[in-house]
C-alpha cells in the first residue's frame, strides 16, 4: 500500500521534473547563453572567499564606483569581508558626503562615517544620464539578485532546484564583463553561432557584448587585464577582476548568505531529527492498532 | 457544545474544574481534539488541513513581524525590505519564511483541495464544509496577490497593474471601478496602501473562515479514504494521541521542505525582477503571477475576448462551489470509481499543463494548448462528473472502515482490538 503510493508519488515528481527541464531549455533560448561559472559560494555549505571578495571591493571602488552607485550598502557593512574598522575608517577617510540643513539651516560636507550608506556617483538620475551618454549606469547593490541568466519567461515553479541553488546573478555580471567582442572582426558564421540576429545592428555609441541581452549595451569596456593592480600581485587578467567584482557583489546582494546557509544546516538537522523522533513514536502508537 | 448545564466533567485539577464550570474550554478541547471519534484508516494526504493550519499561523506571527519594520509608500517600501534583509535582526529570515511560506500554504490547500475531490469529502453531508473550504481559497488569493505588490519591485507593480485592470472588463462601470480600486488613476501610492492595510486584514477574517470550516468539519467527523461512514467504535480512533501524532510527523517533514526552501533556495518561488524597484515607466518583458495563480491565468488568456476571458478565470474558482451538485455520484471515494479515478489524474494534468502555460508567453501552440486544457478543464467539471455520476458502475464497497482497513493489513477480523 504505502509502496503503491510511493510510486505515484515519484510518478508525479517525474512528471514535474520533465516540464520544469522543459521549460528551462525553452526560456534558455531567449536570453544571450552564459556559461556557468564555478563559485566560492555556490551549494549550501559555500561562502564568500574572503581575498576574492575583498579584490572584487578594491575593484569596484577604483572601477565601477565612479558611474554605478551601491546604496545599500554601508561602509561598516565592509568588515563583513574579514576587513577590520580601523582598516574601513582608513578607507573611507577621505570621502566627503553632505550633510545638513545645521543650526543655520545650511547644508554641509562632512567625513563619511561608518554608518553611512556608499556615496551615490551622481546626485541624481538626471545627472547620471547627463553624464554618461543618455545612459542611465544602474545602482548594483541588487544586480546579482535582480539579473539571472535565464530568468526572462521561466517558469520559476519547476526550474531546476540545482540551477537555483547556482547564483546565475554572478554569472551573467562576470559574462557581461568579459563579453565585450569587436563587433567589425566578427565573422558570418559566429554571428550564426552566437545566434545574432540577421537584422543585428549596433547603435550610436553602443558597445558590442555577446553576453547581453541584445548583443549591445551602453557601457564601455570597462575592464582589460591589468586595469585595477591588487595588493600582493594577485592576478589580475581580466577574467580574474570579473570574477571578483561578480563575487563582491553577490556579497552586496545578500550580504546574510553565509548566516542564512550557516542557520539552515543547523535547522535542517534538528527537523530531520525531530522527525526520525515523531515517526518512531507515531510508530509506537499505533503499534497495538491495525492499519 | 454537549457540556451542558450541571454535567460532571472529569477533571481533577481544581483551577481546570473551576473554569471549566464557568467557560467549557476544557471540555471543548477534549471532546474535539482528544476524545474525538476519527476513522482509523486515513493516510498521509489526511495531514494537510493541520500542515496549512500551522502554514497560515507561520504566516501571521511572521507577518506582524514583518510590518514593524515595513513602509507602506512608493518611495519607501521597496528599501524597507531590502532594510528588513540586511539590517533587522534574523530579518531576511522573517523575509524568506513569509515568502515561501505563502507558497508552501498554497501547496498544503492544493493537496488539501484535491485530497476532498478524489475521496468525494465534499459529498452530503458536508458540502457547507467544502463551500467554506472555497471561500478560504479565494481569502488566499486576494491576501497572496495584495501582499505580493507589497515590496514594490517591478512584478509587484505590473502585476498589481495587470490584476487591477482585469475589472476594467466590466460592461459600463469598468473604469470607474478600476480607478476605484486604484484610488487614483495609475497603481500609485493609495493602491499600495489600501493594499498593505487589505492584507494585514484578510489573514484574520481567514482565520475566522477556518474556524467555520473545522466547526463544520466536527459536525460529522471527517471523510476517510473509503468514502464509508463509521459504524461504530471498531472503526474509530481517538484524535489524540493517533491523530496528533501522526498530522506532527507529516507537519515536521512538510516544514524540513519547507526549510530547504527558506534557507537554501529563497529565491526559487519568486521572481528574479522583483529585485528591481517598481517603474511604472518600464513594462517587464514577460509578467508572471506568483506560480500558484498559473492556471488561472492561463484560462484567462485563453479566451480571445477579455470580459469573457475574466469570468472564465473566475468560474474555474466558482464552479469549486457547486461541486457537490455536479458530482452526484453516491459513492463518495474514488478508490471505488474506476473511470473518475481516471478522470482525477487527467484533471491534475490538465492543471499543470495549465500552469506551464501560464507561465510562458502565449504564442504558436502554446495558445492551442492553453485553450484546450481550458476546456478540458470545464469539461471535467461540468459534464464529465454529472456524466459520470449517472453512468459508471463503482466496485463494491467494503462493509465498514475496519474490514477495509483489516484486510489490507492483512488481519484476520478475529485480530481486531
Amino acid at each position: 500500500m504505502t509502496g503503491f503510493r510511493f510510486s505515484r508519488l515519484v510518478a508525479g515528481v517525474a512528471v514535474l521534473a520533465g516540464i520544469g527541464t522543459a521549460a528551462y531549455a525553452a526560456s534558455e533560448a531567449m536570453s544571450p547563453h552564459v556559461e556557468p561559472q564555478k563559485w566560492s559560494f555556490d551549494g549550501p555549505f559555500g561562502t564568500f572567499d574572503r581575498a576574492e571578495v575583498q579584490r572584487g571591493f578594491q575593484v569596484y571602488r577604483d572601477v565601477c564606483s565612479a558611474c554605478h552607485g551601491l546604496s545599500l550598502v554601508a561602509y561598516r557593512n565592509l568588515t563583513d569581508l574579514g576587513l577590520k574598522e580601523d582598516e574601513v575608517k582608513d578607507l573611507i577617510k577621505d570621502i566627503q558626503v553632505q550633510d545638513g540643513p545645521n543650526d543655520v539651516g545650511e547644508m554641509f560636507d562632512r567625513n563619511a562615517k561608518l554608518s553611512d550608506r556608499f556615496k551615490k556617483p551622481f546626485a541624481n538620475e538626471q545627472a547620471s544620464r547627463a553624464a554618461n551618454n543618455g545612459a542611465y549606469p544602474p545602482d548594483l547593490s541588487l544586480l546579482a539578485k535582480a539579473a539571472e541568466t535565464e530568468s526572462e519567461g521561466g517558469i520559476p515553479v519547476i526550474r531546476s532546484f540545482i540551477t537555483k541553488l547556482h547564483n546565475t546573478g554572478a554569472d551573467h555580471i562576470f559574462g557581461v564583463l568579459t563579453g565585450y567582442r569587436d563587433y567589425s572582426k566578427l565573422t558570418a558564421a559566429d554571428r550564426i553561432s552566437l545566434g545574432i540576429p540577421a537584422n543585428f545592428k549596433l547603435g550610436e555609441g553602443m558597445y558590442f557584448n555577446i553576453h547581453f541581452k541584445g548583443f549591445q549595451i551602453a557601457m564601455p569596456p570597462p575592464l582589460e587585464n591589468g586595469t585595477v593592480t591588487f595588493f600582493g600581485d594577485a592576478p589580475n587578467k581580466l577574467d580574474d577582476m570579473a570574477r571578483d567584482v561578480a563575487t563582491f557583489l553577490t556579497w552586496a546582494a545578500e550580504p546574510k548568505m553565509e548566516e542564512r546557509k550557516r542557520t539552515g544546516v543547523k535547522v535542517v538537522l534538528f527537523l530531520l531529527a525531530m522527525a526520525g523522533l515523531m515517526y518512531a513514536i507515531k510508530r509506537k502508537i499505533w503499534s497495538n492498532v491495525a492499519h | 457544545m454537549s457540556a451542558s448545564h450541571n454535567q460532571p466533567t472529569g477533571f481533577t485539577n481544581p483551577v481546570i474544574k473551576w473554569i471549566d464550570y464557568r467557560l467549557p474550554i476544557f471540555s471543548y478541547i477534549e471532546k474535539e481534539y482528544h476524545t474525538f471519534p476519527t476513522p482509523r484508516n486515513f493516510n498521509y494526504f489526511w495531514n494537510f488541513g493541520a500542515i496549512a493550519t500551522v502554514m497560515l499561523v507561520l504566516m501571521i506571527v511572521s507577518g506582524i513581524a514583518l510590518a514593524m519594520h515595513y513602509t507602506p509608500h512608493v518611495d519607501y517600501a521597496f528599501n524597507s525590505v531590502e532594510r528588513i534583509m540586511r539590517d533587522v535582526n534574523f530579518g531576511w529570515l522573517l523575509r524568506y519564511m513569509h515568502m515561501n511560506g505563502a507558497s508552501f500554504f498554497f501547496i498544503a490547500v492544493y493537496v488539501h483541495i484535491f485530497r476532498g475531490m478524489y475521496y468525494g469529502s465534499f459529498k452530503a453531508p458536508r458540502e457547507l464544509l467544502w463551500i467554506l473550504g472555497v471561500v478560504i481559497l479565494l481569502l488566499m488569493m486576494a491576501t497572496a496577490f495584495m501582499g505580493y505588490v507589497l515590496p514594490w519591485g517591478q512584478m509587484s507593480f505590473w502585476g498589481a497593474t495587470v490584476i487591477t485592470n482585469l475589472f476594467s472588463a466590466i460592461p459600463w462601470v469598468g473604469d470607474s471601478i478600476v480607478t476605484w480600486l486604484w484610488g487614483g488613476f495609475s497603481v500609485d501610492n493609495p493602491t499600495l496602501n489600501r493594499f498593505f492595510s487589505l492584507h494585514y486584514l484578510l489573514p484574520f477574517v481567514i482565520v475566522g473562515v477556518v474556524g467555520l470550516h473545522v466547526v463544520a468539519l466536527h459536525v460529522h467527523g471527517s471523510n476517510n479514504p473509503t468514502g464509508i461512514d463509521p459504524k461504530g467504535p471498531q472503526d474509530t480512533l481517538p484524535f489524540h494521541p493517533y491523530y496528533t501524532m501522526k498530522d506532527g510527523f507529516g507537519l515536521t517533514v512538510f516544514l524540513t521542505i519547507f526549510a530547504i526552501f527558506v534557507f537554501f533556495a529563497p529565491n526559487f518561488f519568486g521572481e528574479s525582477v522583483n529585485y528591481l524597484v517598481a517603474n511604472p515607466l518600464a513594462t517587464p518583458e514577460h509578467i508572471v503571477p506568483e506560480w500558484y495563480f498559473l492556471p488561472f491565468y492561463a484560462i484567462l488568456r485563453s479566451v480571445p475576448d477579455k470580459l469573457i476571458g475574466v469570468l472564465a478565470m473566475f468560474a474555474s474558482i466558482g464552479v469549486l462551489f457547486i461541486l457537490p451538485w455536479l458530482d452526484r455520484a453516491k459513492v463518495r471515494s474514488g478508490a471505488f470509481r474506476p473511470i473518475f479515478k481516471v478522470a482525477f489524474w487527467f484533471l491534475i494534468v490538465d492543471c499543470l499543463v495549465l500552469g506551464y502555460v501560464g507561465a510562458n508567453p502565449p504564442e504558436g501552440f502554446l495558445v492551442w494548448l492553453g485553450r484546450l486544457g481550458t476546456l478540458y478543464y470545464f469539461f471535467h467539471f461540468v459534464i464529465l462528473l454529472p456524466l459520470l455520476s449517472k453512468i459508471e458502475t463503482p466496485l463494491p464497497l467494503p462493509n465498514s472502515i475496519a474490514e477495509a482497513v483489516l484486510k489490507k493489513s492483512g488481519h484476520a477480523p478475529a485480530a481486531a482490538e
